[in-house]
């Protein structure tokens, strides 16, 4: 049976269309904001006004990329996999349409906020308090409908309720308790707000936020992808039930504690920062078993790599998603830590979570999405095309990241034979030119990428001739 | 995995019970909270206010004001207090035009960034910092400890065009902070939040907001603002400033 007859699909068509149209737009923000710091000319080109410096265009980029980008990309993934996991219509279609145009509201708010300067000058929670509000409604929306039309599944023909489905409401569930109490503020006007929290308080609370916007909007959300998708595209089951289980309840349990750990050394009680590193450590087996679980269920079906490109970003995601996962419990680690923080190297360890497994798993989930929900097929030269080149430009992007970042904190911390700092700051600065060079690079490779995504999906359902039904 | 069997069963129980699953993931979920934040309101430790001398006597490192006293009779080193009228309006534009993004306000306690920049950071530096400045990131340098440093006209200097005094310098040009004027009604209803929110001020200092900052430039209000960082508390040797 077709599956458009079957399923609410309008919306997460739309879902997955405007996700690939926002990594054109974050990544593009990304490319120049990367390049600002090669070339400072860019910040205004002589314009002496603020609305493009880098200030103001950062959070800008972030927030495209992970609520923008990443935002659609898990309300298209949860919308689809929560219909065809449990064999049920959406509880509420007309719900799932309202999260869908108040959450993109809110990116067109952001848009116009970010460069005026409205900020709440927390990472990735700088939106003010009405856009905070109208994001509250909206995510209660997605949560409400996604457990609503598990409920009322068929229990004879979906007794048990699949993997994917818990990591999307682990995700949801906390996400809603993070965004809710990092944001608590008093407002001063429509635009200004002051936290609630202040100082040590107020630093572990936004990393609390902000660890775990990472470990739960970008990881559990996207395991969540990975544990559909994986299984669908190379057509055999996934490969340990029981893994899928511990890890589960692992990274539900362990991840809240993490945020310490960006708080090492400073004045938050050594204690606070101690624990967030230590349970960091114990991380990596709950990360790994999550990433061996999907590309062990490739096992026997390794050749599918050959020519299904599809499955390659999502097989590669999972080897970026380890890495990642290796590397963080290393950077959280005291002696590291002191070395690694405040440098170029905590940006590409969250780039190579962000580019190498969010971007990627995204990716392989928003093609799998189309050519079944439109019945067609991609370009495949298109398709591998984007592959090649956004690997190159992740690798490039990391590599520039590793050695800018290691050369800052050895350069800060070293001295001369006479017992004095080595090198002033400005030095630093200067030294990190040709990496910044290089990042930006990458990021044009990675931005390009997401352009003939963009195509590959518009001039393939055209020529499906079905786009008019995505409003049905 | 003496209780595998009855693990399972209530792992079996949630995937057909969706709505006990969420409860206890929103449970799992809380843990770490209560455990790991909660504690930070409640120990008095977590923010130290004062500290014992070498002669055995404690000293506040909040400034004790008198009463009646205003905010212009803090004299550098009298301890921790909240930002007078300019460098609230000072704050405001260090926020609004993100300069948390590439400047820490967060000295460790290593012997070079004693050297770099000055005794490491205390909690109560930030007790009345809503919302902390911390940073997380040094594309330049740690600003915690810059008040003083330098003189007024080499940071309007260097705002107007950094590049102009560090050549090396990757910062943006903030120009147009002189063309900017600050507005005095709109300071009051910040402090007044602030306020709200648990710093001290009083209601003369809130009513002389508006007179504090007429025919004050943005610039004037970053300057003061830089210029008020670090320097509150006087530092003396053989003093535990931190466990």
């Amino acid at each position: 049976m077709n599956l458009a007859e079957k399923y609410d699909l309008g919306v997460v068509k739309w879902f997955t269309i405007m996700s690939s149209v926002y990594l054109v737009v974050g990544t593009l923000l990304g490319v120049y904001i990367a390049s600002e710091l090669a070339f400072p000319y860019l910040n205004d080109l002589g314009t002496d006004l603020p609305y493009f410096q880098f200030g103001r265009l950062r959070p800008l980029h972030t927030n495209a990329v992970i609520f923008a980008f990443g935002g659609s990309a898990l309300m298209a993934a949860a919308f689809y996999i929560v219909q065809r996991t449990n064999q049920v219509r959406l509880w509420s279609n007309k719900m799932a349409w309202f999260t869908f145009w108040s959450w993109n509201t809110v990116i067109v708010l952001a848009v116009v906020t970010l460069p005026l300067g409205l900020t709440q000058s927390k990472e990735y929670a700088e939106l003010e308090w009405p856009i905070d509000i109208l994001i509250t409604l909206s995510w209660a929306s997605y949560l409400y409908n996604f457990i609503m039309t598990i409920h009322i599944r068929d229990r004879n023909k979906v007794p048990h309720v699949y993997v994917a489905n818990w990591f999307f409401m682990g995700m949801m569930v906390m996400v809603t308790y993070l965004h809710v109490v990092n944001n608590l503020s008093i407002p001063v006007d429509w635009f200004k707000s002051y936290s609630i929290f202040s100082g040590v308080q107020d630093a572990m609370i936004q990393w609390w936020w902000g660890h775990n916007a990472v470990g739960f909007f970008l990881t559990a959300g996207f395991l969540g992808m990975m544990y559909y998708f994986v299984p669908k595209q190379a057509e055999r089951p996934i490969y340990s039930y029981r893994l899928s289980v511990i890890h589960f309840w692992a990274l539900m349990f362990g991840y809240v504690w993490l945020g310490a750990h960006h708080l090492q050394y400073t004045a938050l009680p050594d204690w606070a920062g101690s624990l967030g590193a230590t349970i960091s450590l114990a991380m990596i087996i709950p990360s790994w078993g999550g990433a061996l679980n999907g590309i062990l269920t490739l096992s026997g079906a390794w050749d599918r790599l050959r020519e299904d490109y599809i499955l390659r970003f999502l097989i590669m995601s999972l080897a970026f998603y380890a890495m990642s996962t290796f590397e963080g419990p290393v950077m959280a680690a005291k002696n590291v830590n002191a070395l690694s923080h405040y440098t170029d190297w905590t940006i590409g360890h969250v780039h190579s979570g962000a580019l190498g497994w969010n971007i990627m798993v995204a990716a392989g989930s928003l093609y799998h999405m189309i050519e079944k929900m439109y019945n067609v097929r991609l370009n495949q030269k298109l398709l591998a095309i984007h592959f090649w080149i956004h690997t190159i430009g992740t690798v490039t992007y990391i590599v520039a990241m590793w050695v800018s970042g290691i050369m800052q904190g050895l350069m800060w911390r070293a001295y001369d034979e006479y017992g004095t700092l080595a090198y002033t700051f400005a030095e630093s600065v200067a030294a990190m030119h040709p990496y910044y060079v290089m990042r930006a690079a990458g990021g044009v490779l990675v931005f390009t990428g997401a352009v003939i995504m963009l195509i590959n999906i518009v001039s393939t359902i055209r020529k499906s001739g079905s786009v008019q039904t995505a409003n049905a | 995995m003496s209780n595998q069997n009855g693990k399972e069963s209530l792992q079996a129980k949630f995937e057909k019970n969706i709505f006990a699953m969420y409860l206890f993931m929103a449970l799992a979920v809380s843990l770490a909270g209560i455990v790991q934040i909660v504690p930070l309101f409640t120990n008095p430790d977590t923010v130290k206010d004062q500290v014992t001398l070498a002669d055995g006597s404690t000293q506040s490192l909040l400034w004790q004001r008198a009463e009646g006293q205003s905010l212009d009779d803090w004299k550098p080193g009298d301890g921790v207090r909240p930002n007078t009228p300019l460098e609230v309006a000072g704050r405001d534009i260090y926020q609004r035009e993100g300069c948390f993004l590439c400047h820490s306000q967060m000295i460790r306690p290593f012997r070079d960034e004693k050297e770099r920049y000055g005794h490491f950071s205390l909690a109560v530096e930030s007790k009345y910092d809503h919302p902390f400045q911390w940073g997380s990131k040094r594309t330049g340098p740690d600003l915690a400890r810059l008040g003083g440093k330098y003189s007024d006209e080499w940071h309007i200097l260097h705002l107007r065009n950094p590049q102009a005094l560090v050549p090396e310098s990757v910062m943006p040009k903030y120009k147009f902070l002189d063309d900017a004027m600050v507005d005095g009604d709109e300071i009051a209803t910040h402090m007044s939040g602030l306020r709200k929110v648990g710093v001290p001020y009083t209601d003369a200092d809130i009513a002389g907001a508006a007179d504090a900052v007429a025919g004050k430039t943005e610039m004037d209000a970053m300057v003061a603002y830089l210029q008020s960082l670090g320097n509150m508390i006087k530092f003396e040797d053989g003093v535990t400033y931190r466990e």
